[in-house]
């Protein structure tokens, strides 16, 4: 099974030098988002990123050892329906929007690689 | 200045749902009277307010023809029906520009109605406009929209609040009579608070995020802002209730609100989190608060002091949660299927440009931080870690709520401030939703009502909160202080003859 | 270049297949699931991931999931949820898939197959839901060098089940068997239609190289774009070979990404990236978390039919088959049922198998039909059995009429008496028919006088031909005989 970054994965506690963001390491998780930013924008961002890394790593202070973390807004299970096909939306709307399209495909430019 | 027309008896925009009600029903107005004034009063005030994106003129009197028409057969009509509404631009409105105010999305037309919407188009309410707001709901000061500024209708030089200000600002300067706004961290509460309105956030599940933008999907919840609490209460009777489209809306009853409102402040166990007052507050909002709640006490409700200990790191948990959803939402938003497209040879770089072009910094901002707090090697200790501290403080209320019926505390820490103090501090701006979050992160109901206002006459707002699904018990202490402290309603009363500071040249 | 000589490997193996699963409906909204509609025609705010949208799980798509599982022999976990496995790609409409991570439905199964004569079991780690994202079309033969591709999302949201082996495969026919087999039992499960031709069922594998008796795993190779079953086992020698190269080199190999191009025969080196993908994967918000109790296990396990090698095992006990003929009879539960419900017809199984495993499968193979779609019923063919054993038609006309049968629907009985196919059994019509064939052929009747029987067969097949085939054939080498031979 893949680990969560597809290597071998490493837990990590934050230390204080993990709360520190350099404007590479903002640079670099900016491009996962494909976000690209000015050197200005970087070099700003790893300062208030830092901050607020850093206010985070208090929470090492409080102890959550076998606390169940809450990943929903309610508590509730089992939220099912019936597979009972439905009208799909008509071909004009969905491609409404469509910045580019055709013969009724959306258009995009180069892919560079492989899924 | 005063803006147009004179406060005396109470204009039509003055008034609430309720009221309008009776008149349409009695045939002293028609919905399209009605409407038409709105949208006067829209094109009068809201130049200088920047509460709408898109105001809607046509399809509103449209609608309010369609209402009038239905009520002159002798049909049936909704009690929120003729009854002119703004909605904040998250929310879909098919064939009716929705942005989210932002670039990315400033042109597209969503080609379905959210949820929420379906049900006032079935009640026949006409529709304004779409509402300003923080871009992509990520702010508390409606200063990261990309298209306008909006302004604190009491002091056009501070802000409404945020996210959802233009929301607010629509309904405290009578250009709607109720509005629609989303809650992921306050931003439904906090602005209510600034604008002197009441603003409520339903529990977690009450009411459906279909056609809702999302923000952070196990935060946000779409909820009223009014002039007063039996609208507020028309208003939940009309939004709340189970949805199939949304898997996180709750399949439970939902009793009839407005009915079961009650002022009887003897029985009411109010519980007051020692965290919240044991933080930085400005002494006018200290003093408003606390004034409340001795009323109430003076009246019969018993106060207790309870103890939220994990609440002191709300801020932290959100500022993790929030971001992490945050960034996989706004993800879709590549440039491919609707929206912005900047063109490039590649289609990565086609994504990069159109995404770096269309967010703004605050958008950017979140969106990095949530994409580090997801990533290998950082997910255990910021995201995980977060989540356990999420069970945390859902446990404190809910050991609080044992004890008492609902808790009492300021909104906010201060009142409006100014456009511009904070937007260059981020950590800043955040702290101004320290005492709405612990509500979202726990997905219980919280409503803020004006209870005083500062020195210098901005509004203070009062937040209670309940327990999950008890927006009765929410309603019950709202309607009880309303009755004894603004009894012709809190949205209005408490500025007692002021109009909205707006020059009109 | 030095060689390291001596050492033997050990080739590992592990199979990722995903498999589309035959719901009426989309995973997680209503959209129908019609095979080639026009593109972008089965498509909602919800699988286009328009803002606002919100999934909704499909409950036959659980079932159909756990169904799965259960045929593998998995543990069904009680509780699992879905997750967000995030990366941009213009075919992924949210630019995440909705999955399962660390929670996967089904856990810890394993499947028994034969090869090589020997009973092998290779290990199931995970079998888990998720979405299939949209497809993309290429302006240009591949995507590399395309200069830009259209897209249609009319796939995106079909649900998918993702099933993940152990690294138990250990040679490259044997994972093709391996994935025959398991094939074979999603088909009778019923839950996927598995067809790799229209993509209902794909295969990535994973193949490292070991010293022989080593336990840690070498650096594996992730090999993508496997089409066919062929493919498969064509790709992994050809990887073998490669590894096996480089390593007898001296070289070291490391994790990658390989691209399997069928026209050349090779596998290549997809684009290096500077990281592995991270896909940030964190709970689904927007979806809740399953609780599947053991009753609800329980009734889905009841609902699942014999699956192949407990029916062949069947029908070798019950039917007394050769292990060859169930084998046959079992590559589709359709087929198997034909035969079944034919035997209970006519009585006997070896004959039933031997025309089905001739006649039918090669007019099934030849019209391009599924047993559904032939027009024989079991009991029409039950009845033309008889025909035959009762002497009204020989065996070659019932070849023609079987062949009539399966193009109409007609049955066999009409079928012989609309084309007057009832064998000559008349001694004296035939005898007429013998004496001028044999007069017509002098010289083959002169060598068989003389002992060349084998043109005994020629004569008979004149006689045939005089007949429109319809004699009977014994009879008409018993009456050869008596002339030629003297009785």
């Amino acid at each position: 099974m893949e680990t969560r970054d597809g290597r071998a994965g490493a837990a990590a506690e934050p230390g204080p030098a993990a709360s520190r963001l350099s404007a590479a390491d903002v640079a670099k998780v900016a491009a996962q988002a494909r976000l690209r930013l000015t050197e200005e924008e970087l070099e700003k961002l790893s300062g208030q990123l830092s901050d607020i890394l850093r206010m985070a790593a208090e929470l090492k202070a409080l102890d959550t050892e076998g606390v169940e973390p809450t990943a929903h807004g309610l508590p509730i299970y089992n939220v099912l329906r019936d597979d009972v096909p439905q009208r799909s939306m008509p071909r004009e709307d969905v491609l409404a929007g469509a910045p580019e399209q055709q013969d009724g495909y959306f258009k995009v430019p180069r892919i560079l690689e492989e899924a | 200045m005063i803006g147009g027309k004179e406060a005396g008896p109470l204009a039509l925009h003055n008034m609430t749902a309720h009221e309008l009600r009776q008149k349409l029903d009695a045939g002293e107005l028609s919905s399209r009277e009605l409407t038409e004034a709105f949208l006067k009063r829209i094109e009068q005030l809201d130049g200088t307010l920047g509460a709408y994106l898109t105001v809607a003129a046509e399809e509103a009197m449209e609608q309010a023809r369609s209402f009038d028409e239905a009520r002159a057969n002798g049909e049936a009509v909704h009690p929120l029906g003729g009854i002119p509404v703004a909605l904040k631009d998250n929310l879909c409105t098919r064939g009716l520009r929705t942005t989210a105010a932002s670039r990315i999305l400033e042109n597209w037309v969503p080609p379905y109605d959210a949820t929420v919407v379906e049900r006032l188009r079935a009640a026949r309410s006409p529709i304004l406009g779409k509402t300003n707001m923080d871009e992509f709901a990520m702010g508390s000061s409606t200063e990261t929209s990309a298209f306008k500024v909006a302004r604190n209708p009491w002091d056009l030089s501070r802000v409404p609040g945020g996210s959802s200000g233009g929301s607010a600002i629509a309904v405290a300067a009578g250009m709607a009579v109720w509005s629609l706004g989303s809650d992921t961290g306050g931003s439904i509460r906090q602005p209510a608070a600034y604008c002197g309105v009441v603003g409520m956030k339903p529990t977690y599940g009450r009411v459906s995020r279909y056609g809702l933008l999302a923000f952070a999907s196990s935060l946000d919840q779409i909820g009223p802002f009014t002039l007063d609490i039996t609208d507020c209460a028309l208003v939940l009777n009309l939004i709340c209730g189970h949805d199939p489209r949304d898997s996180t809306s709750v399949d439970l009853e939902v009793p009839d609100y407005a009915a079961s409102l009650r002022a009887e402040a003897k029985g009411l166990r109010i519980g007051i989190p020692k965290e919240y007052m044991s933080q930085p507050i400005d002494a006018d909002v200290r003093a408003a608060v606390e004034g409340a709640l001795k009323l109430l006490e003076e009246n019969g409700a018993q106060l207790k002091e309870v103890s939220l200990p994990s609440t002191s790191y709300a801020l932290q948990t959100y500022y993790m949660i929030a971001p992490a959803e945050a960034s996989s939402n706004l993800a879709r938003y590549d440039g491919v299927r609707y929206g912005l497209r900047v063109p490039a040879d590649d289609v990565p770089r086609m994504m990069e440009e159109t995404r770096s072009q269309g967010f703004g910094p605050e958008v950017k901002r979140r969106i990095i931080l949530g994409t580090y707090v997801l990533s290998a090697g950082h997910y255990d200790a910021y995201y995980k870690k977060a989540s356990q501290v999420r069970t945390l403080i859902r446990q404190d209320f809910e050991r609080a709520f044992r004890e008492v019926d609902v808790l009492i505390a300021p909104t906010t820490p201060t009142t409006a401030f100014r456009l511009g103090e904070k937007t260059q501090d981020p950590l800043a701006m955040y702290m101004m939703d320290i005492f709405t979050i612990p509500v979202n992160l726990a997905g219980l109901p919280g409503l803020s009502m004006p209870c005083g206002v500062d020195k210098e006459g901005l509004p203070v707002g009062l937040q209670i909160i309940g327990p999950p699904f008890r927006e009765d018990l929410v309603l019950w202490a709202a309607y009880t202080y309303e009755q004894l402290a603004w009894p012709q309603g809190a949205g209005r009363h408490w500025r007692a003859g002021r109009e909205v500071a707006v020059d009109v040249r | 270049m030095s060689v390291k000589t001596g050492v033997e490997y050990e080739i590992v193996i592990g199979l990722e297949i995903h498999a589309e699963l035959s719901t009426k409906s989309k995973v997680f909204c209503g959209c129908a699931t019609t095979f080639g509609a026009p593109p972008n025609s089965l498509v909602c705010p919800v699988c286009l991931g328009l803002p606002g949208s919100l999934p909704v799980l499909n409950r036959q798509a659980v079932e159909y999931a756990i169904k799965a599982g259960l045929a593998l022999n998995c543990e069904i976990s009680r509780y699992s949820k879905f997750d967000r496995k995030q990366y941009f790609y213009p075919d992924l409409p949210k630019a995440y898939q909705i999955s399962q991570y660390d929670l996967p439905l089904c856990r810890n199964g394993w499947v028994e197959f034969e090869f090589n004569g020997q009973v092998r079991r290779v290990g199931i780690n995970r079998v888990h839901l998720e979405e299939e994202a949209g497809k993309s079309v290429h302006s240009g033969e591949r995507l590399l060098g395309s200069e830009y591709s259209l897209i249609d999302y009319n796939r995106g949201g079909i649900a998918l089940i993702e099933i993940v082996t152990k690294p138990d495969l250990r040679s490259p026919e044997e994972a093709r068997v391996f994935l025959e087999q398991l094939r074979q039992i999603l088909l009778f499960t019923g839950v996927s239609d598995v067809k790799m031709e229209e993509g209902s069922l794909r295969c990535d594998a994973n193949i490292s190289l070991r010293p022989k008796g080593s336990t840690a795993f070498g650096a594996k190779t992730e090999v993508k774009n496997l089409n066919s079953f062929r493919s498969v086992q064509r790709a992994l020698e050809y990887e073998v070979q490669r590894q096996r190269e480089v390593l007898e080199s001296g070289g070291t190999l490391y994790q990658e990404t390989r691209h399997w191009d069928e026209n050349r025969g090779v596998t290549v080196a997809m684009r290096t990236k500077e990281e592995a993908h991270d896909y940030r994967y964190f709970p689904e918000p927007d979806l809740m978390p399953l609780v599947v109790d053991e009753a609800w296990v329980e009734r889905l396990r009841a609902e699942l039919p014999e699956l192949p090698r407990a029916k062949q095992a069947r029908f070798v006990e019950q039917y007394g088959l050769p292990r060859y003929d169930a084998e046959v009879l079992t590559t589709s539960p359709a087929l198997a049922d034909f035969f079944e419900a034919c035997v209970a017809e006519y009585g006997q199984a070896k004959p039933v198998s031997n025309w089905i495993m001739g006649e039918f499968l090669r007019l099934l193979k030849a019209e391009n039909k599924t047993v559904e779609e032939a027009q024989v019923s079991p009991k029409a063919l039950a009845d033309l059995l008889r025909l035959v054993d009762q002497g009204v038609i020989n065996a070659n006309v019932g070849k023609e009429v079987f062949e009539e049968m399966f193009r109409t629907g007609k049955e066999p009985g009409a079928i012989v008496k609309e084309r007057g196919l009832e064998q000559i059994s008349d001694a004296a019509a035939l005898a007429a028919v013998v004496d001028q064939v044999i007069a017509a052929n002098a010289d083959a009747a002169e060598r068989i006088r003389g002992g060349e029987l084998k043109a005994m067969g020629f004569l008979v097949g004149q006689v045939m031909k005089q007949t429109g085939g319809k004699a009977n054939p014994k009879l008409v080498q018993e009456l050869l005989r008596e002339r030629l031979l003297g009785g």
